[in-house]
């Protein structure tokens, strides 16, 4: 009995020797060697092309699907759900009391109706829910969870659906396992074997290329496809690189064009021991969880840090936590009042093709990080503006502002006035207030006293 | 989430629904999806917190009453139904409808959109408008911008124009007469999309 298992045994142990040593081969022609080097076969467009002409015929056949049944698609509101007034409260009340009776601005029992129509209008539909949940698609990209046309999927899309979830799951998601352990891996060990040498033109050199190396062994563990426009704004040293935030990926994709020194809290655990080893090869900062809170010490770290012109630019989210990507939300000022130059960079991510924001309330680290490796692919676009710096009459928000501006314009996104800090915590009263104020310029006319706000 | 049917199909009672609030089926299923997004916490039904998580509102100066008129004396649930018969109040008013007496007032008509703004005033729900309940809405409005001098002054001359028969607080049809040239249909609509 024995023997008829032994040849299967040497057998089976030849063909996983074999095709483990394949796979390590592909792999490392394919992906590690061009990411050490910053090339790039071209695979990954042919392969975002091809996917492309699959969606588009995805969704034709689910439209036709949806008239043979006499039903509309549902499409989701990308235009909201009402037509709102753009016009002010202060041309509303006057066009309403012009109807009225003419003269002097009093006080008339119809001003009611612009806030209470106004606050109706919200409850319908208000523009800072919708930037905290994922973007909806007019196309469907073949994941069920941006799926909301379930009962027109035929039996054809069904099977190409189920190829799909296959090739996701069997094929590209180990691999990206592998490349991405790979990945951080050799970033521990690298960045702590640069570490040991003195400090000097050397050490830097080498820690910017093993660094570089990494990100980019990350990108490919991501099947990021990533196209950077206007690259002769890069950062500099000795300022401050900021961006709009969608999700954790941002930090890899920026830093595997470029090398940025991170800015971030220490953590326990595995995130740790990969910050211990960074800082090691070259000077980023962490704080402490009790630091975090004393304003003083982080502006002066970071302004420390800055006036050092060998040490690499700041990479910074002035947003705070994770947007949607359809819009900019308020950047908080602390990195603005620092005082030198700021190189906005904009970041747009497709999501034909994968949805690349953290819904940090819905889902955990580990179940993001797996929706992101099981896509298809993560296709964005960066823009590097050109530097800013802070006017002389302007304040950090005046400054933060119009940066803000630049990057929404250049992303295509919509800028908006709302802190994104509103995602947890209730409306300040500031807010009420300067409803109140407008109102009371109305009514109570210019020529009275101006109570300023403090 | 799926196709317009299928969502019609589970909300209850949907038919009589839109019938009395002369929504179509697409606002309908908009309006569910948004009842939903409000119900964070799936309990198939909204409370005042809920209304409290959206911003704009609480920017609004008289947020908290427009939340009251939704929520009818004492009760701390809204049910999608009810949702809707005050949303209901906002759909521009219909201009052919017929003038049929035997027909009660649909819940859009000038009439009804005046009620509703009456009662933003009107908390006690007595009928009238006292002079305390004018003070606390201008209060509510304008809070820190102007003297209470100035808020009294306000509120005098308001009730001194308004009210006919000089019993010191003003009723619905003094309320509705020192309304009647201003466009309520305008104001008090909001434009719902297809």
């Amino acid at each position: 009995m024995d023997s008829y298992l032994f040849p299967f045994d040497n057998l089976l142990c030849m063909l996983l020797g074999i095709s483990f040593t394949v796979w390590i081969t592909l792999l490392l022609v394919f992906i590690i060697v061009p990411a050490i080097f910053g090339l790039s076969f071209g695979i990954r467009r042919l392969y975002m092309k091809t996917l492309l002409k699959i969606f588009e015929w995805a969704t034709l056949r689910m439209e036709r699907g949806a008239r043979e049944k006499n039903q509309h698609l549902y499409k989701p509101y990308s235009n909201g759900i009402i037509a709102k007034e753009p016009a002010s409260l202060e041309q509303e009340i006057q066009e309403m009391r012009r109807s009225g009776q003419g003269g002097e601005p009093e006080f008339d029992m119809s001003d009611i109706f612009y806030f209470c129509r106004r606050g109706v209008e919200s409850i319908v539909d208000d523009e800072v829910t919708k930037r905290f949940t994922a973007e909806e698609l007019e196309s469907w990209n073949l994941l069920t969870r941006s799926n909301y046309n379930f009962n027109h999927v035929s039996a054809r899309l069904t099977v190409l659906w189920g190829l799909g979830v296959l090739i996701r799951y069997g094929l590209l998601l180990p691999l990206r396992v592998t490349l991405a352990f790979t990945g951080v891996g050799l970033l521990v060990v690298l960045t702590s074997i640069i570490g040991l040498l003195p400090n000097g033109r050397m050490k830097n050199l080498l820690s910017q290329k093993a660094h570089l190396m990494c990100y980019r062994i990350c990108v490919r563990a991501l099947t990021a496809i990533i196209t950077y426009h206007d690259s002769e704004n890069k950062p500099k040293n000795g300022g401050i690189c900021v961006a709009n935030h969608t999700s954790p990926i941002d930090v890899i994709i920026l830093a595997s064009d470029g090398c940025y020194a991170m800015v971030g809290q220490v953590h326990g655990g595995l995130m740790g021991v990969i910050q211990r080893s960074m800082v090691k090869a070259c000077p980023h900062i962490w704080f402490e969880r009790s630091e975090v809170k004393d304003r003083h010490l982080v502006a002066k770290r970071l302004s420390d840090h800055v006036a050092d012109q060998t040490k690499l630019p700041i990479l910074i989210f002035p947003e705070g936590t994770c947007i949607n990507n359809t819009s900019v939300m308020m950047f908080k000022k602390g990195s603005f009042e620092i005082g030198c130059t700021v190189y906005p960079v904009a970041i747009k991510y497709d999501p034909r093709f994968g949805d690349a924001f953290w819904n940090s309330s819905k889902f955990g680290m580990v179940n993001y990080l797996l929706h992101m490796m099981s896509s298809w692919a993560i296709v964005c676009s960066v823009w590097y503006l050109p530097p800013m710096r802070r006017e002389e009459d302007e304040d950090a928000v005046q400054f933060a502002n119009r940066v803000k501006a630049a990057i929404a314009r250049k992303g295509g996104l919509v800028d908006l006035l709302w802190d994104g800090g509103l995602k947890r915590e209730k409306v300040k009263d500031v807010f009420k207030e300067e409803q109140q104020r407008l109102y009371s310029k109305v009514l109570v006319g210019g020529g009275s006293e101006d109570r300023s706000r403090s | 989430m799926g196709s317009t049917a299928s969502t019609l199909s589970k909300i209850p009672d949907v038919e009589t629904l839109m019938q009395e609030t002369g929504f179509t089926p697409a606002h309908m299923v908009r309006l569910y999806d948004r009842f939903k997004a409000l119900d964070k916490e799936r309990k198939g039904h909204l409370c005042p917190q809920d209304f409290g998580a959206i911003k704009e509102l609480a920017e609004n100066p008289i947020g908290d009453r427009i939340v009251g008129a939704f929520f009818s004396q004492g009760q701390e649930t809204l049910d999608f139904h009810s949702f809707v018969r005050i949303l209901a109040h906002f759909r521009p008013v219909d201009k052919d409808r017929p003038r049929d007496p035997n027909v009660p007032e649909p819940i859009n008509s000038r009439s009804n959109k005046l009620k509703f703004a009456f009662q933003l005033y009107d908390q006690d729900k007595d009928g009238k408008i006292s002079r305390a309940e004018l003070l606390q809405v201008l209060r509510a409005m304008l809070e820190m911008q102007v003297t209470e001098e100035q808020l009294e002054s306000i509120a005098d001359r308001t009730i001194q124009e308004a009210d006919l028969d000089r019993d010191e607080a003003i009723s619905f049809d003094e309320f509705r007469k020192s309304l009647e040239k201003v466009n309520i249909d305008h104001k008090m609509s909001i434009r719902f999309l297809r």
